[in-house]
């Protein structure tokens, strides 16, 4: 446990003394911004439309018009950072030959693994934090209902822990940053694709498609919907992830 | 101390290390000495644990590097010939993190910083970026990172490569200093870095053992040799049988211009060989021992001339 927190100490302050963490973070909370502000621009003039029509009105949910989509939007836009987070946590290590410090260190790999894997963890958590500065605004202004912004957060931090244990085992089979951004991209795009793929399927393939999509098992968190299968798919995903980090440092060593 | 028994290692086709035995006792400084690509950065990695051998043994105080390689990472410290630094961290910090995963605790923790930054001589940059320090300052931060644990056993590849000469100086006698509780296995491929500070030494080259043992065992096992070189106004093949004709002499043979001249030890022909270049009126111009020592064998190992 000391052994994981001295790795994940000292990846945090990496983060933090690169530029990336602070670019990677601040365009994130830019563009989600954005999203907001056009998602409770259109949420308000539908009100103003509907405010005429009593039965419209109490359909009008600010938990499904503008949580929901901000959700989903937030989802597409980690995928798109994420790599950059990952990219550089193994990698960078064995460009710059840190790797021999580390492995001939009395510690092992699995606790050197789960060090950087907790420290990008603690980033994302950053993330999503701060965008909750902007539900300090629709709360003071209107009445949402917690337990679905909550459970979309949970859904959120799934996914990003997620596409983290991606990034991380691409991390850890090249030493050229960008190829390991640039492959966790791809795998976590074609997941994405699985997802509308599995609208065209049919019979058994659709089921098949649909459990392996990241966005299936994430879309009824964001309505606030907890099924137990949905974290255990991304349980699983992380501990692939973090396993098959683990065989590829041990097989580039023993090899 | 550190036992290397018939170690193998290959990368694939390459074989790097080939049965390679070797033994450092406890409190020695020894040097792993060969030309480039002779297997000492190899060697070195399997005895950290950094890589696994082919084939093999090794350990370091008894405890097996391929069983218990966490105990053995405990008490070794290593100097990679890359030096392992992190350029965005301060030397303060990065002693502290190394001291951290080396399981030093807490309480001891700043202590052995402290201890490790006054021995390397680090106490005016401990609180600049490792990337703004000069080499000579990024290599002792290497040697304060292989210290810090007060390890037993130090672990150090090419400890002076890359530095100035003053600074050459300077690191010898840090690690000069660090010998008798410790037992250091340093690699090299100057020859003067062994014979100035090693006790002992292990000649490589291609991955095959050439020559081991203490620098005393080493230079005596050349002593039964003696012989001069000298270098006169005349030459010419005749010469080579004339100085041959002398009573004593094993063996002449042209270096150049100038010709080497043995015999065995005991028999002193230095007179014999005066009279005649005196007589034959040849012209000395100089005249000096042979140095029969390692230096001769390392330049051959070096040449490719060695038959082993
Ligand atoms: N990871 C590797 N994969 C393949 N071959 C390697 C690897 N590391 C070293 N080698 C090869 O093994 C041989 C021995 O290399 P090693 O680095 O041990 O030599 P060295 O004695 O340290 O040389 P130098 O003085 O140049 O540092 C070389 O031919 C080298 O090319
Ligand atoms: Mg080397």
């Amino acid at each position: 446990m000391k052994n994981i927190w001295a790795i994940c100490k000292k990846e945090i302050k990496t983060y933090f003394t690169s530029p990336i963490a602070y670019v990677v973070i601040t365009v994130f909370l830019v563009l989600i911004g954005f999203f907001f502000y056009s998602l409770i621009w259109w949420f308000n003039s539908q009100s103003l439309q509907m405010a005429q029509n009593q039965y419209y009105y109490q359909q009008l949910n600010i938990n499904q018009m503008v949580y929901s989509p901000l959700f989903h939007n937030m989802s597409i836009i980690l995928l798109l950072m994420i790599p950059l987070l990952t990219m550089r946590l193994f990698s960078e290590e064995k460009k710059r030959q840190t790797d021999e410090l580390l492995f001939t260190s009395p510690i092992s790999v699995n606790q050197i693994i789960l060090g950087k894997y907790f420290a990008s963890l603690f980033v994302l958590l950053v993330m999503l934090f701060l965008t909750g500065i902007l539900s300090i605004f629709v709360f003071s202004y209107g009445n949402p209902e917690l337990a679905p912004i909550l459970s979309g957060y949970l859904g959120l931090f799934l996914v990003g822990a997620a596409f983290l244990a991606v990034g991380i085992f691409f991390s850890s089979l090249t030493e050229n940053q960008i190829v390991s951004a640039i492959l966790t991209f791809g795998v976590l795009l074609l997941f994405w694709i699985l997802n509308w793929a599995s609208y065209s399927a049919g019979g058994m393939w659709k089921s098949v498609l649909n459990y392996l999509s990241f966005f299936q098992h994430f879309d009824d968190m964001t309505r606030g919907i907890l099924d137990t299968t949905d974290v255990v798919y991304y349980l699983s995903f992380i501990f692939l992830g973090l396993f098959l980090t683990y065989s590829v440092i041990q097989s580039r060593r023993w090899r | 101390m550190i036992e290397v028994e018939n170690l193998t290692k290959k990368y694939g086709d390459l074989v790097a290390v080939k049965n390679l035995s070797f033994k450092v006792e406890k409190g020695k400084i020894w040097g792993l000495l060969g030309p480039n690509a002779a297997g000492k950065t190899t060697t070195m990695r399997i005895l950290t644990g950094y890589l696994p051998a082919t084939d093999g043994k090794a350990s370091v105080a008894d405890y097996d590097v391929f069983e218990k390689p966490n105990d053995v990472k405990k008490i070794t410290g290593y100097l990679p010939e890359n030096v392992p630094l992190y350029p965005e961290m301060t030397v303060h910090s990065y002693l502290n993190f190394v001291a951290e995963i080396k399981q030093i605790p807490a309480p001891q923790r700043k202590e052995a910083v402290e201890k490790s930054v006054e021995i390397s001589g680090l106490e005016t940059v401990r609180r600049r970026l490792i990337k703004n320090i000069s080499r000579g300052f990024k290599q002792r931060v290497g040697i304060a990172q292989a210290l810090i644990h007060n390890p037993q056993v130090l672990v150090l590849d090419e400890p002076t490569i890359g530095l100035d000469p003053a600074q050459i100086i300077e690191i010898r006698q840090l690690i000069k200093s660090l010998k008798g509780k410790r037992t250091i296995l340093l690699s090299t491929h100057i020859l003067a870095e062994v014979t100035q500070t090693c006790d002992g030494v292990v000649i490589i080259n291609e991955g095959n053992l050439m020559a081991s043992g203490s620098l005393e065992e080493l230079t005596a096992s050349f002593k039964e040799k003696e012989g001069i070189v000298i270098r006169l106004k005349k030459g010419g093949k005749s010469i080579i049988s004339l100085l041959q004709k002398i009573l004593g002499v094993d063996k002449v043979s042209a270096v150049g211009d100038e010709f080497k001249i043995e015999w065995t030890k005991g028999k002193d022909v230095r007179d014999d060989i005066t009279k005649l270049i005196v007589d034959k009126e040849l012209g000395l111009i100089e005249m000096r021992p042979l140095a029969m020592n390692i230096e001769d064998l390392y330049l051959k190992v070096i040449s490719g001339g060695v038959e082993q």
